[in-house]
């Protein structure tokens, strides 16, 4: 008898889900699937990782990324290291380079890294051996949220294919949302994306997605909504005049909702701002997934981190 | 040191004498001798085969960066020269954006007498600081610093924002013939932007500043010198609405001129998803349709000089974070390969047009003297070897800085040498 080998991802590193295949997506979400399951058991440890050291590279601040990421390596019985830097590399008088290749020269086999500037995970992969991921770059891509996310709705609906979702809020400053776009596309969903005009990049429909600026249009042509936060610390310029107006014309509100034909799955990738982006009712209804989606962040990180880190070295 | 050369049976290309050949021109101290197909020479006399080598009128990158004073670990004059002088240039003008900015006899002064000392064979034009600090408030001692020989007011690396500071350094600079040289940026508009907003810059999810941010300025300033006169000139303009402007403010005979960079006509902002940083520099690289028009306006006369914009940045300085990297690429060992590359062998330009755009127009802008190939003129040439095939290795430039997007590509054509003051330099 001839055994069935263990599927393999095609890539190296998780850099973003922009030219991620369905295959790979699929493999991520299935295998993040049955480490729910570990996450089900009294003891919630296995021991694949064991021998394998990741650091947390995390140059901006983050709370639940990094500790998902943190829980799913300890489950997995990696060393862990972390490493949180405020501010820039370079603020701090040493490289990002320079950095990254003191921590290296400790023999580490993972990095997940966070960084407010896009490409640098991509960067990394040119400058370190280890297997990366990406924690979040700038306004690029957080491709795990959007894994958690994506496994989140297939659990619920059984499948991405010709799923409507829509992605509400600031989209121009959203790593959250283009992730999103990239797997929900890949994976045959129909992606529908409001908020103002100020917050929309202005090639987005290039994207094969449709755009809107009044979330009454939305709502009643989707079945599930992606709320984002608005993310004040990124708003250089003034992009909205106030959180008031914000909640008033495009916060995810109980009335807005009944306008829908059935109801519909709330995401959002938190920290809530409620009643500015969502209002309370609406966050804690029985048909949103917020929590949901927090424990899908752990098992998919085990699943990604399982499936990146017994793949042999990365080339 | 050799007083006599003779340059064999060169291709000689001159648009002010309309000299299209192929000759020998024998130069004796520094001046054109002869010119004939066939030359005696003495034994003492270094034969130059150019046989199948251009001779055109020297040179001039009429917008440069050589770093020096206070930045010396980019570029210093003597580096920055060596490497104009190994890209073909026998004249560079260069920009004030030193530390201290040239906003004093003293520090344009000082730019010349360090150029004697290094590399005479090239000559450096100062420009200097159109306004105190570059600060864009108050006004440069624009009088002393023409006195001084600066041949130009700018603030390049930053715009002139304020409208009324614009007309004034129009107004009071016309007086000493000094053109104002406009960095198109409003700021504003630009914020913290590192690309072109466009579909890379949503796809990559970067602050981007859009092609607004050049034209707002740039149909502002045309406005401002129709209104008082005054001699303008845009720097590395890289949108195609730019140009519209352009031809319409020449239409109306404005004194206004510009200039496109290499990279700009030759690079889109597609090569930004490398996240290299040698791909980032301000203006930052544009769309195709953009380059398509740039080729246009070369074409159409609209666009007068090609310059390398030559932004030096040392290794350390690049290999950072995207966001954190400065903007600026070298320029000055690949401008011609490119302009050969992508203008000449796409017969975008003919040669001439080509030699107008890199010699005889931004000399004119500058109010510099004209070069001639005849006789009893200055000797100034730069030869190139057309049909030459080369690949960028960027650690062969003779410049301090390795900071190009253009490493191991493939080019045709390259400087092969030039010659002025009296001295003959070969590339490498």
């Amino acid at each position: 008898m001839t055994e069935t080998p263990t599927p393999k991802l095609h890539i190296n590193h998780l850099l973003g889900m922009e030219n991620v295949s369905r295959e790979d997506i699929t493999l991520m979400l299935d295998t993040g699937m049955s480490f729910r399951e570990v996450l089900e058991r009294p003891i919630k440890k296995v021991p694949t990782l064991n021998g394998k050291t990741i650091v947390n590279l995390f140059f901006e601040s983050s709370t639940r990324t990094r500790i998902a990421f943190e829980l799913a390596e300890r489950r997995l019985s990696a060393d862990v290291v972390n490493f949180a830097a405020s501010g820039s590399s370079v603020s701090k008088g040493e490289t990002f380079k320079d950095t990254v290749k003191n921590i290296e020269a400790m023999k580490i086999d993972m990095i997940v890294v966070r960084h407010e500037s896009p490409g640098v995970p991509l960067f990394l992969t040119r400058i370190s051996d280890a297997t990366i991921i990406n924690a979040g770059d700038g306004a690029h891509e957080h491709p795990t949220q959007a894994l958690l996310d994506m496994m989140t709705l297939r659990e619920k609906f059984g499948t991405l294919d010709g799923l409507r979702v829509g992605i509400v809020g600031d989209i121009s400053h959203s790593r959250v949302a283009l992730s999103n776009i990239y797997g929900l596309k890949t994976m045959g969903a129909k992606v529908s994306l409001c908020g103002p005009k100020t917050m929309m990049p202005k090639f987005i429909e290039q994207l094969g997605v449709e755009v809107f600026h009044n979330i009454d249009d939305v709502i009643p042509n989707v079945d599930a909504l992606n709320v984002l936060r608005i993310q004040r610390e990124r708003l250089h310029a003034v992009l909205f005049p106030s959180n008031e107006e914000y909640n008033k014309y495009f916060g995810v509100t109980k009335k807005r909702l009944e306008k829908a034909r059935k109801p519909i799955t709330i995401l959002h990738p938190g920290p809530i701002n409620r009643d500015v982006e969502i209002s309370a009712d609406v966050a804690d209804s029985e048909h949103s997934f917020i929590l949901h989606q927090v424990l899908n962040g752990v098992a998919v990180r085990m699943g990604i981190l399982f499936l990146l880190g017994t793949k042999g070295k990365a080339n | 040191m050799n007083s006599s050369y003779l340059f064999k049976n060169a291709h000689v290309i001159d648009p002010l004498t309309k000299t299209d050949e192929i000759t020998s021109v024998l130069v004796e101290n520094g001046n054109i001798k002869k010119i004939a197909k066939k030359i005696s020479t003495e034994k003492n006399t270094r034969v130059i085969d150019c046989n199948g080598i251009i001779l055109a009128p020297g040179f001039c990158d009429m917008h440069t960066h050589l770093r020096e004073p206070g930045y010396e670990h980019k570029e210093t004059i003597e580096t920055g020269l060596t490497s104009a002088a190994n890209g073909g240039f026998t004249a560079v003008a260069c920009m004030p954006n030193t530390n201290p900015a040239v906003d004093s006899a003293a520090t344009v002064e000082y730019i010349k007498s360090q150029a004697r000392k290094s590399v005479p064979a090239v000559e450096v034009f100062p420009i200097a600081a159109a306004t105190k600090s570059r600060e864009g408030k108050e006004l440069s001692p624009i009088a002393e610093l023409a006195e001084a020989g600066a041949v130009a007011l700018s603030d390049d690396g930053s715009p002139v924002e304020n409208a009324d500071l614009v007309r004034r350094i129009l107004e009071y600079g016309s007086m000493y013939n000094l053109p104002f040289i406009q960095h198109c940026e409003d700021k504003s508009l630009a914020g913290k932007g590192v690309i072109n907003e466009g579909f890379i810059s949503t796809t990559l999810g970067m602050s981007a500043i859009p092609r607004l941010a050049e034209t707002t300025m740039l149909q502002r300033d045309v406005q401002i010198v129709e209104y008082v006169k005054g001699k303008y000139h845009a720097a590395h303009l890289s949108v195609k609405e730019s140009i519209e402007i352009m031809r319409q403010a020449k239409k109306k005979k404005l004194n206004v001129s510009c200039e496109v960079t290499p990279h700009h006509f030759s690079l889109t902002d597609e090569e930004v998803r490398s996240f290299n940083t040698n791909t980032k520099m301000n203006p930052p690289l544009r769309t195709q349709d953009d380059v398509d028009e740039l080729l246009v306006g070369l074409h159409d006369g609209t666009i007068d000089v090609i310059a390398s914009d030559h932004a030096p940045h040392s290794i350390d300085e690049k290999d950072v974070e995207y966001i954190y990297a400065p903007f600026g690429i070298v320029g000055f060992e690949t401008t011609i390969g490119l302009c050969v590359t992508k203008l000449i062998e796409t017969k975008t330009l003919t040669w001439k047009q080509l030699i107008d755009k890199l010699s005889v127009n931004p000399r004119k802008i500058l109010s510099l003297h004209e070069i001639k190939i005849e006789v009893g003129e200055k000797a100034n040439f730069t030869l190139i070897d057309a049909k030459k095939e080369w690949t960028v290795d960027v650690q062969q430039f003779k410049s301090k800085s390795k900071n190009s997007p253009f490493d191991k590509w493939k080019l045709k054509g390259k400087a092969m040498g030039i010659y002025n003051n009296g001295m003959y330099i070969e590339s490498k």
